[in-house]
């Protein structure tokens, strides 16, 4: 495989990735749950805390001011990250649930009645279900599925049709955990918003496999989490049309949020601090910061060749060795396979493969309504980084080899 | 034979085995081979949710002793699954209930049980205890 990555290099800016596990070298497949951390991620931690340490915002001292301003910067920087018209637009959040929850409470209580309908999809993680179940609840809307067929792609003619006039607003992935299914998010904002109707795009899965440009795709939400993209746990954030953000309530009291507080009254703080409350997680947004260079600094073209490359030859690896069901087969995918070893159950081959150093996930991928769907308990899943190798898939290939040999 | 017995039986059985390989696939083989639950068993009830796999757990009381039976839909929780139920079943629920289950951690099968693991069978074996506690409980109020 050609690849103009030095992935040695590469390899080595990751230092958990040479460790060995149960003796054997780390294979790490787990990508799509959280991304490994670069040194130079580790080390934008270390040197915030033993050099600049001090809350944001609020000090009138030299360190708040360096703090404040290492941390605007990466809110700038994230907000051209997303092409954001506005750096204001970019709250800071803990991560992707925090950022839907966000939307689904103020959104919610600004826009949604009793009888309004909110729509997701049968691919949805739990994290872009729940909050919307609760938002139903609280506001006595109703919650629409859009169906999905059974090579994971979601039924678009099926989408169109759900949206009515109740419609309040749409909630999809940019990209299935679970299957690995990118969605057509330019074609269903455009249908959303000839109807008149707000969508949300959960990220969490989408950036760390490539840019996303909010204004030309005309997006009014989206998610995403930092560490799914190479930055500290703790960070991600939310992407917000002003004039929808304008327009809707806060999400939590406190701090930072305010402009003036009295018993009597609190008047709340400009964009983004009002969904800002308390003290933000500051090392991990520098942190975040720096990830984002790393990855402008790769290449995202070579990013996604590379990943692109692993997920073929991982494809083509599987059909060969045979006896493997892979779970979702849309002609779009992103850098991961759900799939089953025929007559295995996934924790039994899960279970085998960690023995071998193989960090694989098992399990229903908090995406129990899609395994619902297919019938199925859930699925064991590779997900590839640009970091990853094709002797590594060789390595899992190997394994599943392995598994076969002890089970069947 | 009493429980203490039926474990140091099982460590000295484990002992034997110096590979991992070797081990799991003797837990394998355990869950292949022996006894799954009876059909009728397999009802929600029965069902311990783990967040991986499946296991159903059944226990019968005759008033002395407690007999279980169990299975998972996974091969490896069935055979660890059936090294518990080989270890508890038959007895009083007293001794069921004092038993402290460190054979677990001396046949090197401790991760197996970690609450992270999510396989259920930690709430098997807190199952186990609280079908105990249970029956003793309805033993001293027919007595």
């Amino acid at each position: 495989m050609n690849t103009k990555l030095d992935l040695n290099a590469i390899r080595n800016d990751f230092p958990i990735l040479s460790q060995k596990v149960h003796g054997k070298p780390l294979v790490y497949f787990d990508n799509a749950a959280t991304t490994q951390k670069p040194q130079q991620v580790i080390n934008a931690l270390v040197d915030y805390y033993k050099g600049y340490n001090a809350n944001v915002h609020r000090g009138v001292h030299h360190l708040s001011q360096v703090a404040t301003e290492a941390y605007e910067d990466v809110r700038k920087k994230m907000a051209s990250f997303l092409n954001a018209a506005d750096s204001s637009e970019l709250i800071f959040t803990r991560g992707t649930t925090e950022s839907i929850n966000m939307v689904a409470f103020s959104f919610g209580e600004a826009f949604v009645n009793e009888g309004d309908e909110i729509i997701v999809s049968t691919i949805e993680h739990h994290s872009n279900i729940v909050p919307w179940q609760m938002l139903c609840q609280r506001k006595k809307a109703i919650l629409k599925v859009i169906p999905v067929f059974d090579n994971g792609v979601l039924d678009f003619e099926a989408y169109t049709k759900l949206i009515t006039n109740r419609t309040k607003l749409v909630a999809v992935a940019h990209i299935s955990n679970a299957l690995g299914t990118i969605n057509p998010i330019a074609e269903m904002i455009k249908v959303a918003h000839e109807k008149g109707v707000a969508i949300l795009i959960d990220g969490a899965q989408g950036l760390p496999h490539g840019k996303v440009d909010v204004q030309a795709l005309d997006c009014y939400f989206y998610c995403f989490s930092g560490h799914k993209m190479y930055g500290p746990l703790g960070i991600g954030g939310l992407y917000g049309r002003k004039s929808l953000l304008d327009q809707m309530p806060p999400y939590q009291g406190g701090g930072e949020m305010i402009k003036e507080v009295s018993f009597k009254g609190t008047t709340f703080n400009e964009l983004p601090y009002k969904f800002e409350a308390g003290t933000p997680s500051i090392a991990d947004a520098i942190g975040l910061g720096v990830a984002i260079d790393y990855l402008d600094n790769i290449g995202w073209d070579a990013i996604e060749a590379q990943e692109h490359a692993l997920l073929q030859y991982a494809t083509e690896q599987m059909i060969k060795e045979g006896g493997i069901t892979i779970i979702g087969t849309a002609p779009h995918k992103a850098s991961l396979i759900s799939f089953l070893v025929d007559g295995i159950h996934p924790f039994d081959a899960g279970t085998i493969l960690d023995q071998l150093g193989i960090a694989i996930r098992t399990g229903h991928h908090c995406a129990q309504p899609l395994m619902d769907r297919f019938g199925i308990p859930g699925t064991m899943r590779a997900s590839f980084s640009f970091y990853n190798t094709t002797e590594e898939i060789d390595q899992l290939i190997a394994g599943i080899r392995r598994v076969k040999q002890m089970f069947l | 034979m009493t429980i203490a017995d039926k474990e140091a039986m099982l460590v000295d059985e484990f002992s034997n085995f110096d590979e991992w390989m070797d081990k799991y696939n003797y837990i394998i083989e355990l869950g292949k081979t022996l006894p799954v639950i009876d059909e009728k068993y397999k009802t929600e009830n029965n069902l311990i949710k783990g967040c991986q796999s499946r296991v159903w757990l059944n226990a019968d009381f005759d008033g002395k002793i407690i007999t279980f039976s169990g299975d998972s839909d996974a091969v490896i929780t069935k055979g660890i699954a059936n090294l518990l139920i080989r270890v508890l079943s038959g007895h009083t629920p007293d001794e069921i209930l004092a038993a402290d289950m460190s054979f677990i951690d001396n046949i090197g099968l401790k991760e197996h049980l970690s609450p992270t693991r999510s396989n259920g069978l930690l709430s098997m074996i807190k199952q186990i205890k609280l079908y105990a506690l249970a029956f003793k409980t309805k033993a001293s109020l027919t007595n």
